[in-house]
């Protein structure tokens, strides 16, 4: 025997939301958030991952990068990166020689210093380097020339500029050849860096100079570090393949370098590209499922708001639950009414809540340059997700409606 | 069409039970007109309800065709007063937010008629009943009586073999109460079994056969 078809009964459910239009909206409301926050939060995460993915790949392909690390004191506080010395000339040197699959190897030092030419200064980072570090870091000369290792090795005052730097400086004249004054002692222009642009952090990467390892260290950083000490070494394995093998053949080159014992702490750690991208997107995502989580929350408290306002409407509506049953509407026909008026509240909460996340996500990342990312699969899941808290807070109303007595029902005024 | 055999109801209150029915016995004929009569609380709704499928009888047989609907399931109960039965209220029943179309329709959507068919088949009625250029008015904008004759026109929609009507004029004046008596005779002419309750006995007077009851039990029955 046929009974109500499914139509009618959606019929029924959405002519009692669309009875009350304000209450409706108001008890969609708390869904509306919970699932705007929810899809909000998630985009911006995924657009977070997205920046960090960009920026790490930015720094090059195959790249790891050898950096010092004080050993753990006794207290167990561990130093950051770069806060130690470990790194020395010898270590480049042991690499060079040792590691093989190593395409280049690339010590550096970093200073900051203001450069003036001209009349016009800056205020820029100077980077101690080899000639090889080109090659490390996936740079190219655009005009001019690189330094050589004979520059290095006679301490000459030669300089490699970053785009930004010479805009700066001159404008659009032609640099090379041009003298500049950093912290007061005179640099040949030989060259000009291709550009990078920003990274998508945001940062400038064609504000720096390169000079010669030596002369930085000499003139630039002075006496605050050891006259053999590098700040980091960039390490290009020759593939991808070899990146790994690679890294532990850095790491146990610079351990006996270093005469660090087996079970002793390393006083410089080596990274690449794909495991800092990897570490930093579960950071990044371990905070989004935190973030979704508490936002996910006020898409509970929204149910609470749902299934109060069912309760409200089985109670206020129990003589037409009454009638409905006397005229030959089953149990499950009242039940599917009420489940569905439930479901309907909250998909339609979660549809508007859909819709305020990605306008929201979509504004904050324009307004914070900021990759927009649309998660694809959040638009099922979040209405599914609203549909399922409407069944879910809407079952026990619906269950109560159905489980009725007509006679009672009936009679209640 | 209908036997009822010993047919006892009773509510427990806490301490006390109240016995509503006390071993009913009766049976009741295809195209019968039937008033049941009697004091307050004499037990006379609480029949209707059960044989209008609404209740359970707590002891006793109630066979219907043949069938014995103390043993429905409530599924099968439904379908029951959905096909079988139909009711008109004292206090009309119609839902306020639908129109007297809409109302007239209800059943018909919970017997899965088609919305075409429903929608035809509702609109006869409303006219059958007088309400012709009525069918889009909500029930607060018709009358106490036009009202009613929406509740009978929806009462019919699927062809019942039994009307039940309890108290059908209670809360009309008497001049529209006689309207719908009128109209109940019509039906019964047409061959509808009718069983209406009413304090009314001019009314009790006009149906061909007159129940009468008293502390749940039946204490005269005749036919006029
Ligand atoms: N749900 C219930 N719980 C307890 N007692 C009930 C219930 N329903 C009816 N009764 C009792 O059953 C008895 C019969 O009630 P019923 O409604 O059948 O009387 P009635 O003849 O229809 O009266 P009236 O003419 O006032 O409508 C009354 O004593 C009533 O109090
Ligand atoms: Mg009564």
């Amino acid at each position: 025997m046929s009974g109500a078809s499914p139509t009618e009964i959606v019929r029924f459910a959405s002519g009692a939301i669309i009875a009350h239009p304000l209450r409706s909206g108001l008890t969609s409301l708390g869904v509306v958030i919970g699932v705007a926050a929810v899809v909000m939060m998630t985009s911006i995460g995924l657009g977070a991952q997205k920046r960090v993915t960009d920026s790490i790949s930015g720094l090059g392909s195959n790249l790891i990068i050898v950096s010092p690390l004080q050993p753990r004191t006794p207290g167990g506080v561990m130093g950051g990166a770069g806060s130690g010395q470990s790194l020395t000339d010898a270590d480049t040197e042991a690499i060079q020689r040792q590691v093989e699959g190593a395409a280049a190897v690339a010590p550096s030092v970093t200073g900051g210093a203001q450069v003036t030419a001209d009349g016009a200064n800056w205020n820029t980072s100077i980077i101690g380097v080899t000639p090889e570090y080109l090659e490390a870091r996936d740079l190219t000369i655009a005009s001019g020339r690189m330094f050589e290792d004979r520059d290095a090795r006679q301490g000459r005052k030669v300089a490699v500029l970053g785009p930004t730097v010479v805009t700066q400086l001159w404008g659009d004249a032609d640099p090379i050849g041009k003298r500049i004054r950093i912290r007061g002692a005179p640099f040949e222009v030989i060259g000009v860096l291709g550009s990078k642009g920003q990274s998508s952090f945001g940062r400038d990467q064609d504000d720096l100079i390169l000079s010669p390892l030596e002369t930085v260290r000499s003139r630039i950083i002075g006496r605050r570090i050891k006259a053999d000490s590098v700040q980091t070494i960039y390490v290009k394995a020759a593939s991808e393949g070899e990146l790994a093998s690679v890294q532990e053949d850095i790491d146990s080159v610079v351990r006996a370098e270093h005469k660090i014992q087996p079970g002793e702490e390393d006083d410089f750690q080596t990274q690449n590209l794909a495991s800092i991208l990897e570490a930093s997107k579960a950071a990044i995502g371990a905070f989004t499922v935190l973030l979704a989580a508490i936002a996910a929350v006020s898409l509970v408290v929204g149910g609470v708001g749902i299934m109060n306002i069912m309760l409200v409407a089985v109670t206020e509506r129990t003589r037409e639950i009454g009638l409905r049953m006397a005229l030959g509407a089953r149990r499950k026909d009242v039940l599917a009414q009420f489940a569905l008026e439930a479901v309907v509240l909250s998909l339609f909460g979660g549809l508007i809540g859909l819709a305020i996340g990605l306008l929201g996500a979509a504004g904050i990342a324009a307004i914070g340059d900021w990759p927009f990312a649309l998660p694809t699969w959040a638009i099922p899941v979040a209405l599914g997700f609203s549909s399922l808290v409407g069944l879910v807070f809407g079952a026990y109303p619906a269950w109560r409606a159905a489980r009725l007595d007509p006679i009672e029902a009936l009679r209640r005024e | 069409m209908i036997q009822i055999e010993d047919l006892t109801k009773t509510y427990v209150m806490g301490e006390e039970t109240v016995t509503a029915l006390d071993g009913v016995s009766l049976s009741i004929a295809r195209g019968e007109s039937i008033a049941i009569i009697g004091p307050s609380g004499s037990g006379k709704s609480t029949l209707m309800n059960i044989l209008g499928g609404l209740d359970r009888p707590s002891r006793g047989r109630y066979r219907f065709e043949g069938d014995e609907v103390a043993h429905f399931s409530d599924d099968q109960l439904a379908d029951f007063r959905n096909r079988r039965i139909g009711f008109v209220f004292q206090s009309f029943q119609l839902l306020p937010r639908l129109s007297a179309l809409q109302n007239v329709e209800l059943p018909m959507v919970y017997s899965g008629a088609a919305p075409r068919a429903r929608r035809e088949r509702a609109a006869e009625l409303l006219e059958r009943v007088g309400l012709g250029s009525r069918m889009g008015h909500r029930p607060n904008q018709l009358s106490g009586g036009q009202q009613q004759r929406v509740a009978i026109a929806r009462s019919l929609a699927n062809q019942p073999d039994l009307l039940l009507a309890d108290e059908p004029t209670g809360a009309l004046d008497s001049a529209t109460g006689i309207e719908v008596l009128a109209l109940f005779q019509k039906l019964n002419l047409e061959g509808l079994t009718v069983v209406i309750v009413t304090h009314d006995r001019g009314v009790a007077d006009a149906a061909r056969r007159r129940i009468a009851f008293r502390d749940g039990r039946v204490t005269e029955d005749v036919r006029t």
